[in-house]
C-alpha cells in the first residue's frame, strides 16, 4: 500500500530493468519491475544502491517519474558529468539488468488530489521528474485541479517529457509554460530567460489561500523561485522545495 | 539474494584514500561542495527580531537576543558532516556557541530535546547527544557569517548525527521529559539518525 509516510522497515529490493527510454541527449528513463514494490505517492523518491565486484557500494536518491496510478516504477536519470551512479544508470544499465533499490522515501514533497490546490509546479532541468509524477497522476485520475507548470530548460531538445507534456496540454485546467534559457528553436515566442520575479508574477500571480507551490531544480533556481513566491505573498507553508546540486549524482 | 548482488558492469570511481574512507559512513560519498537541502523557502529573519530560547522543562527558561548571543564565549571547531541524502563533507570549519555553554546552570529533568527553527522546522534528539562537547549553535562557516541558505544566521550543529538533526535557522531548544518526533522524523526518517549505523529511515 502506498503509505502516506514511510512505515516499517524499508528493505532493499532487487528490481529488473524492463525497458529503457531515451528522453533527451542527457537523460533516460528506466522502467523497473520490483515484485515487492509497495507503491508510492507522486513526488516520492527511491534510494538506489550499486555494488562493485570488490564489494564497494554507492547509493544515491532518484525521484520517481511514474504515477502510482500506472502500476509502474520509472526513474528518469540525468547523466551528470562528474557523477558516479548516474552515468552507470544512464549509459551502462540495459533491459534485463538488475539493481537494488528501496523506498518509497519522502512524505513531504508529495501531492495527491486530497492535498488541494491550485497547483503551481516550477521545475528546472531534471527537477521536472517528481513534478511529472504529479502531472501524470493528475492526468490519470482526470483531476481538474487548476495547475500551472513553469519549466526551465536550456534548450528545446533538453525538455524532458516534451511530447507527453504537449499531450497533457489539452487537459482541462492545466497550463504548461516553458522557458528556454540557452538556445531556442526558430520561431520560439516563449520565455528565453531564467525564471525571475517578473516571470513568476506574470505566470503565477498572487496565490489563493489554498494554493500550493512545488519547486524542484538546482539550488539557485529553487532559492530564487521560493523567494519570488514569498514576495507574491505565498506563505512559507504553501511552498514545498526539493533541491539537487551538481553533486547529486 | 539481496546482499550478495553485484551490479553488472559497475566499478565505481576511484576508491578514496583508506584514511578518508575510514571517516566515511556506510552508503555515503565524499563531496567538496556544500549542497543545500530544505523543505521550504529560506527564512530571512532580521537580526533585530532574532532571539534564541531554551524552553520546556527547564528552570529558568533562557532567552538571548542576537547581541547577547554573540557576546557568549564561542569556539571554532572542525568536524565531519553527513547528510542523509548520501553526501559527507570532511573537515568543515565552524564557529559557534557550545550547547554546554547555553545550558550552564540550567536545571532540568528532561532527557530529550526538540530544536525549533524559523519556518516551523523541528528535529528531536536525546539531550545527552547535544551536551558534553557534542553540539554547537553555529554562526559562521569557513570563516564567514553563515549564509541564509545554509541556515544563517544560526544553525544547530550535531555532527555525529545525520545533518537533518543540525537544524537550520534554529531559534531555540525545547527540553522535554518525553521524546517527540520532529519534522522529518514524523515523515519516516529515523528517530535517532546515527550515520555509522546507517539509521536513515524508520526501522533502519
Amino acid at each position: 500500500m502506498a503509505g502516506t509516510t514511510v512505515s516499517g522497515r524499508l528493505v532493499w529490493l532487487l528490481a529488473s530493468v524492463s525497458a529503457r527510454r531515451v528522453e533527451t541527449p542527457r537523460s533516460i528513463t528506466l522502467h523497473l519491475k520490483a515484485d515487492a514494490w509497495p507503491g508510492h505517492l507522486p513526488g516520492q523518491h527511491v534510494d538506489v544502491r550499486l555494488t562493485a565486484p570488490d564489494g564497494y557500494r554507492a547509493q544515491r536518491s532518484y525521484s520517481i517519474a511514474s504515477a502510482p496510478s500506472r502500476g509502474q516504477l520509472e526513474l528518469t536519470v540525468e547523466d551528470l558529468d562528474d557523477g558516479e551512479v548516474s552515468p552507470y544508470l544512464a549509459k551502462e544499465l540495459q533491459p534485463g539488468d538488475q539493481l537494488e533499490l528501496r523506498g518509497p522515501i519522502g512524505g513531504y514533497f508529495t501531492w495527491t488530489e486530497a492535498d488541494g490546490g491550485p497547483l503551481l509546479l516550477v521545475a528546472g532541468g531534471s527537477g521536472i521528474v517528481p513534478l511529472m509524477s504529479m502531472l501524470r497522476y493528475r492526468h490519470d485520475i482526470g483531476s481538474m485541479m487548476p495547475t500551472t507548470l513553469l519549466y526551465s530548460s536550456r534548450a528545446w531538445d533538453e525538455i524532458i517529457y516534451r511530447d507527453e507534456l504537449e499531450q497533457f496540454g489539452g487537459d482541462k485546467g492545466l497550463r504548461v509554460i516553458h522557458t528556454l534559457t540557452r538556445s531556442q528553436p526558430d520561431g520560439w515566442d516563449g520565455y528565453t530567460r531564467r525564471i525571475d520575479a517578473a516571470m513568476l508574477g506574470a505566470v503565477a500571480g498572487n496565490p489563493a489561500p489554498t494554493s500550493l507551490a512545488y519547486i524542484c531544480g538546482p539550488t539557485p533556481l529553487v532559492e530564487s523561485v521560493a523567494n519570488g513566491l514569498v514576495l507574491l505573498n505565498y506563505a512559507a507553508s504553501q511552498i514545498k522545495t526539493e533541491r539537487f546540486g551538481p553533486t547529486g549524482g | 539474494m539481496v546482499g550478495e548482488f553485484i551490479s553488472r558492469g559497475f566499478r565505481g570511481r576511484g576508491r578514496d584514500d583508506p584514511a578518508l574512507a575510514a571517516r566515511t559512513p556506510p552508503g555515503q560519498y565524499l563531496t567538496k561542495d556544500f549542497p543545500v537541502l530544505s523543505a521550504g523557502p529560506t527564512p530571512h529573519t532580521p537580526l533585530s527580531e532574532w532571539d534564541f530560547a531554551i524552553t520546556g522543562t527547564v528552570d529558568p527558561p533562557l532567552r538571548w537576543t542576537w547581541e547577547e548571543f554573540r557576546s557568549l564565549p564561542s569556539e571554532t571547531f572542525t568536524v565531519d558532516i553527513h547528510c542523509v541524502t548520501k553526501w559527507s563533507k570532511l573537515d568543515t570549519v565552524w564557529e559557534g556557541v557550545s550547547v554546554d555553554t547555553l545550558l550552564q546552570g540550567v536545571e532540568t529533568e528532561g532527557m530529550f530535546v526538540t530544536a525549533f527553527s524559523d519556518g516551523g522546522y523541528t528535529t528531536n534528539m536525546p539531550l545527552a547527544d547535544i551536551t558534553g562537547g557534542k553540539a554547537w549553535v553555529a554562526v559562521s562557516y569557513d570563516g564567514e557569517p553563515l549564509a541564509p541558505e545554509h541556515g544563517g544566521p544560526a544553525r544547530l550543529l550535531v555532527p555525529h548525527l545525520y545533518f537533518w538533526k543540525s537544524a537550520k535557522w534554529v531559534r531555540g531548544l525545547e527540553i522535554m521529559t518525553r521524546d517527540r518526533a520532529g519534522f522529518w522524523e514524523q515523515l519516516g526518517y529515523h528517530d535517532y539518525g546515527d550515520p555509522w549505523r546507517e539509521q536513515r529511515y524508520q526501522g533502519d
